[in-house]
């Protein structure tokens, strides 16, 4: 039996420069489509580690990668379904943080209370306005 | 004959991935008592249902243990069913039973890994975690995640998996049941593993029942009981199901039990696959547990039977949530399994029994 492994191609992968490919339907983090989410507050309300806050005053959905358990409830509670669970692992950090999404306000689209945030899913940028604290 | 004196074992000890605590009471490198002792890791998880709503605690049941956490949502999910009058789905009964029995694989192999190791066969120990990381590929291409599946919710299941993907699944049990008797067979016939575990720490038939122990540790002692006997859920659909049942009682009986249950494990999912009824996987949950509802339930857990017990109390969250696992019920079995043992055979009698003790405390 160990002879024959020696004929066999190794079964582990020199992590980090070779990865294991990702399937699709891996729980990896959480993706806000912000463009339809309508800031109605039940994915904060179905998480349950508390991960999700939802401002509707400054507009804004954060979520904390270090709570998160990927359980994808809010995926499931989110009734306009731009929750989705993308398929990679959130990095190794030094620092915790929140991730911050800015929601545009449908109503006003030329005058968005917050300049929309170029990049959706930042890891190294914590919250930069501070303003969401657990 | 000399002074008897207390020797400590564990909670880090190399056999053990658990912290388990015993005082070994010694003379004469024969052990005369051994005083368990636990604590190390308990975390206050059924007090949380005080504090989160039914829906959300399956996601704590699932992290009491991570070898067991697919059982662990399955037989609470299922209680709270029972306790709301909720009839699940045929598939999404036959889904669930499908990844518990793989995680009953993956934790066979887990242990036999570690007991090979202990034995101190390290390249067996590689052998078997490369076939444990085969069933992990298929949780996280079917569940989306390796040990924490989140996959089941009161009412049915989260994901299903598709005819092309349970093929997959099948195909891979076939490669790994090659592969596993070919490990199972050497472990099984080697000289030295018989002489170390025949005959050591035994239990027998009259003590196994007089102490109520349960499980693989109940079964080679010819205990003939196994929760899935009963036909519960998708295991009433399987043409036979016969517990996999040793005489002797020792180490031996106990390592050869488990092996064998991977081979039936894998059985079991390719009936299931090749039976899969078609339809819905959930339901639409609706409402609260009434005031002073009650259920109670029993699983199959890799290393016993696992009771749960829920109360409503007419709120979201429950009254009281209780769960006593396997290896509560099997640690008075150990001790006296371990009375009269020799010193050096003291790892090999614990890692057989394979006390879970993440489960135990909670």
């Amino acid at each position: 039996m160990t002879l024959g492994s020696l004929f066999k191609k190794p079964e582990t992968t020199l992590y980090p420069f070779e990865k294991k490919p990702q399937p699709a339907g891996l729980k990896g983090h959480i993706h806000n489509e912000v463009a339809g989410c309508i800031l109605c507050s039940m994915c904060q309300k179905a998480c349950p580690c508390n991960a999700i806050n939802v401002d509707k005053a400054l507009r804004k959905w954060a979520i904390d990668p270090f709570m998160c358990v990927q359980c994808s409830t809010c995926v499931r509670a989110c009734p306009k379904d731009c929750l989705h669970m993308l398929p990679s692992y959130t990095p190794v950090s030094t620092a915790q943080f929140c991730n911050v999404f800015d929601v545009p306000d449908p109503n006003n689209p030329t005058k968005p209370d917050t300049p929309p945030s170029t990049v959706a899913w930042d890891y190294s940028e914590p919250d930069p306005s501070g303003q969401l604290k657990r | 004959m000399g002074k008897s004196t207390v020797i400590p074992f564990g909670p880090q000890h190399p056999v053990l991935p658990e912290p388990l605590h015993l005082d070994l009471v010694v003379q004469d490198e024969t052990v005369l008592e051994a005083i368990p002792q636990i604590g190390f890791v308990h975390r206050g998880l059924e007090k949380l249902v005080e504090t989160r709503d039914y829906n959300q605690f399956i996601y704590v049941a699932e992290r009491i243990c991570g070898i067991c956490a697919m059982g662990h949502s399955m037989g609470y999910a299922e209680t709270i069913e029972s306790l709301m009058g909720i009839e699940v789905p045929k598939r999404a009964e036959y889904l669930r039973t499908i990844w518990h029995e793989l995680s009953r694989i993956h934790s066979h192999v887990l242990w036999l890994g570690l007991a090979a190791d202990a034995f101190g066969f390290e390249s067996m120990f590689m052998h078997c975690w490369r076939l444990r990381e085969r069933v992990l590929d298929i949780f996280e291409k079917t569940t989306g995640g390796r040990v924490i599946l989140s996959v089941v919710k009161v009412g049915g299941v989260v994901r299903d998996i598709d005819a092309t993907m349970m093929r997959e699944i099948v195909n891979v049990l076939d490669g790994i049941k090659d592969d596993y008797t070919k490990i199972m067979n050497t472990l099984l016939t080697d000289t030295s593993i018989r002489n170390r575990t025949v005959g050591v720490g035994n239990m027998t038939h009259e003590e196994a029942l007089a102490l109520s122990v349960v499980g693989p540790f109940a079964r080679a002692s010819n205990v003939n009981y196994d929760v899935r006997m009963l036909g519960r859920g998708a295991y009433g659909d399987l043409a036979d199901f016969q517990p996999v049942l040793a005489t002797e009682g020792d180490c031996y009986a106990r390592v050869k039990v488990r092996c064998l249950e991977v081979l039936q494990s894998i059985e079991i999912i390719k009936e299931l696959a090749a039976k899969m009824p078609d339809g819905a996987i959930d339901v639409q949950v609706k409402g609260a547990p009434a005031d002073g509802a009650q259920a109670c339930n029993v699983l199959e857990q890799p290393r016993g039977e696992c009771y749960y017990y829920a109360r409503g109390n007419g709120t979201k969250n429950l009254e009281r949530m209780r769960m006593r696992t396997p290896t509560s019920q099997n640690l008075a079995g150990m001790t006296a399994a371990l009375k009269g043992c020799d010193l050096a055979d003291v790892n090999m009698i614990v890692l057989t029994i394979d006390p879970c003790i993440s489960c135990t405390e909670r």
